[in-house]
């Protein structure tokens, strides 16, 4: 336990430490919901769909812990880079206690983002239906989080540079969320893509936060969180094996 | 405490290690040395479990490093040829994360990270980030960080590179008694010849991923009639440098680079 403890709080300190990070992960975002949130809110209220902003901070949030749990996949390149991976892979640790702990810190800086995410919404004038459920909004976050950290921890053990980590964000994170119906409404979209949405497991993280945000959903949150959970486990599973096999 | 037998590691068609056998008993200090690119460092890699051999044998303190990776890695400690303390956190949160690692008891934690750190001359500099430090700084952190679980084995691959004579010979000394007092073997590699001739009690010169020649320094000495190891070594692996990239990771990079190119 003191082992994942600690390589939880590296993490930890790292994200604290580093203003830069803060600020750029939190900035696009912000982008992100001045640009569509205001740009296109006209738009979308004129066909009927309600207000925009609402319909968009919860899949925003999911796109700030997307790309932030992300982050640890690389983390795991920066160390193989600067040699401190070494250090751990070397260590009388099981490897499963070592990708736990630091995925478990990546979770919960992208949590955190989240929740910063959902703050600048407040502030941008956005509500939700129902302040108790503020805490399960955190809690589906941090579900979101350690799967995805363990995703990324897949492929930052086997892609051996940034390049190559980029080109999986570009070729599978991107398309990911751009069809999960973070950015639009899933109930007027054309069968096919209705069908990607529903094999994706980001598309129920989104509908998940809805729900528990403005109290809309598509999937039912019962579906949601099953399908979030069993992603989960195979991220778990995947990436623990996958890290078991990294050489330095 | 080592039994290595048969061992061949190949990247692709590259052969970094070729079928190399020996053993070492509980307290020697063994030296491996070799011109750059002979295979020293691919072959520590393999007996601390971050590289797979390709075949053969391994044998850390009776257990299989490969199948039992666990088992080995508790009795061994590691000076690593490059890099790999965390520059983004200070010297003793580096200190604190490897006791952790080695579950060094509470006790004695704080105690041994300042004598360590005092050795090495970095205590004043304890709170200070990784990426603040000179060079010479990093590594003496390194070494100290090395030592901090009292290991019944120690790798140093090439553990005074880039250090001053004043380190150097801190290191060797503290060696030296680690050996004395606690009976802990010693594997090292290293370019200054001397000092395995003064701290090693066994010495292997290995060349072009095979082993050519072990024994004593006086015994290689002898062997080759000349009067220091400088001469011993130079007779036996000849006195023509070798391409300073060669080496694994650069196989790999070339194996890819030609792969890409197809």
């Amino acid at each position: 336990m003191k082992v994942i403890y600690f390589l939880w709080l590296r993490q930890l300190k790292r994200y604290i430490r580093s203003k830069s990070r803060i600020v750029g992960s939190v900035g696009q975002p912000l982008l992100f919901l001045l640009a569509l949130g205001f740009g296109l809110g006209a738009a979308f209220k004129h066909a009927g769909q309600g207000n925009y902003l609402e319909f968009l901070v919860p899949g925003i949030m999911v796109q700030t812990v997307l790309f932030s749990a992300m982050f640890f996949g690389a983390m795991i390149i920066f160390d193989r880079q600067f040699g401190f991976l070494k250090e751990t892979m070397v260590a009388p640790v099981s490897r499963f206690k070592i990708m736990i702990g630091g995925a478990l810190g990546g979770a919960t800086t992208a949590t955190i983002q989240g929740t910063l995410v959902l703050l600048i919404s407040f502030a941008l004038g956005f509500r939700v239906y129902n302040y108790a459920l503020i805490p399960v909004a955190i809690g589906i976050m941090a579900i979101m989080a350690i799967a995805i950290a363990c995703f990324s921890s897949a492929f930052g053990s086997f892609v051996q540079d940034m390049q190559g980590f980029q080109a999986i964000n570009q070729f599978l994170v991107f398309p990911l969320y751009f069809l999960s119906g973070a950015l639009y409404p899933l109930n007027n979209v054309p069968t096919w893509l209705k069908y990607i949405s529903e094999i994706n497991p980001i598309s129920y993280g989104v509908d998940a936060m809805r729900w528990v945000l403005i109290g809309h959903s598509t999937f039912g949150i019962y579906r949601d969180m099953l399908v979030l959970l069993v992603t989960l486990a195979v991220c778990a599973i995947y990436g623990t094996r996958r890290f078991n096999r990294i050489e330095a | 405490m080592i039994k290595v037998k048969h061992l061949v590691k190949k990247f692709g068609n590259f052969t970094a290690v070729d079928d190399i056998s020996f053993e070492i008993e509980p307290g020697e200090r063994f030296a491996l040395l070799g011109p750059n690119g002979a295979g020293k460092s691919t072959t520590i890699k393999m007996l601390t479990t971050l590289l797979r051999p390709t075949s053969g044998t391994l044998e850390l303190n009776g257990h299989n490093v490969v199948k039992d990776q666990a088992a080995a890695r508790k009795s061994f400690g590691i000076v690593f040829q490059d890099p790999s303390v965390d520059v983004e956190m200070t010297a003793y949160e580096n200190m604190q994360l490897h006791a952790v690692l080695y579950s060094i008891p509470k006790s004695q934690l704080e105690s041994r990270i300042k004598d360590l750190l005092e050795l090495v001359d970095l205590w004043d500099r304890k709170d200070s980030f990784v990426k603040t430090y000179s060079g010479g700084m990093k590594r003496r952190l390194e070494i100290a960080r090395g030592l901090l679980h009292h290991p019944k084995l120690l790798f140093l691959d090439e553990p005074t590179l880039g250090l001053d004579a004043q380190t150097r010979n801190l290191l060797w000394d503290y060696v030296q008694k680690l050996s004395r007092e606690q009976n802990m073997t010693i594997f090292f590699t290293t370019h200054y010849l001397e000092e395995a001739e003064i701290n090693a009690s066994r010495i292997a010169f290995i060349d072009q991923c095979k082993i050519i020649a072990t024994g004593t320094a006086k015994d290689l000495m002898n062997q080759t009639k000349t009067k220091t190891l400088e001469q011993a070594y130079l007779k036996l692996t000849g006195v023509g440098t070798r391409d300073n990239n060669a080496g694994p990771q650069n196989a790999w990079a070339e194996r890819n680079r030609a792969k890409a190119m197809r």
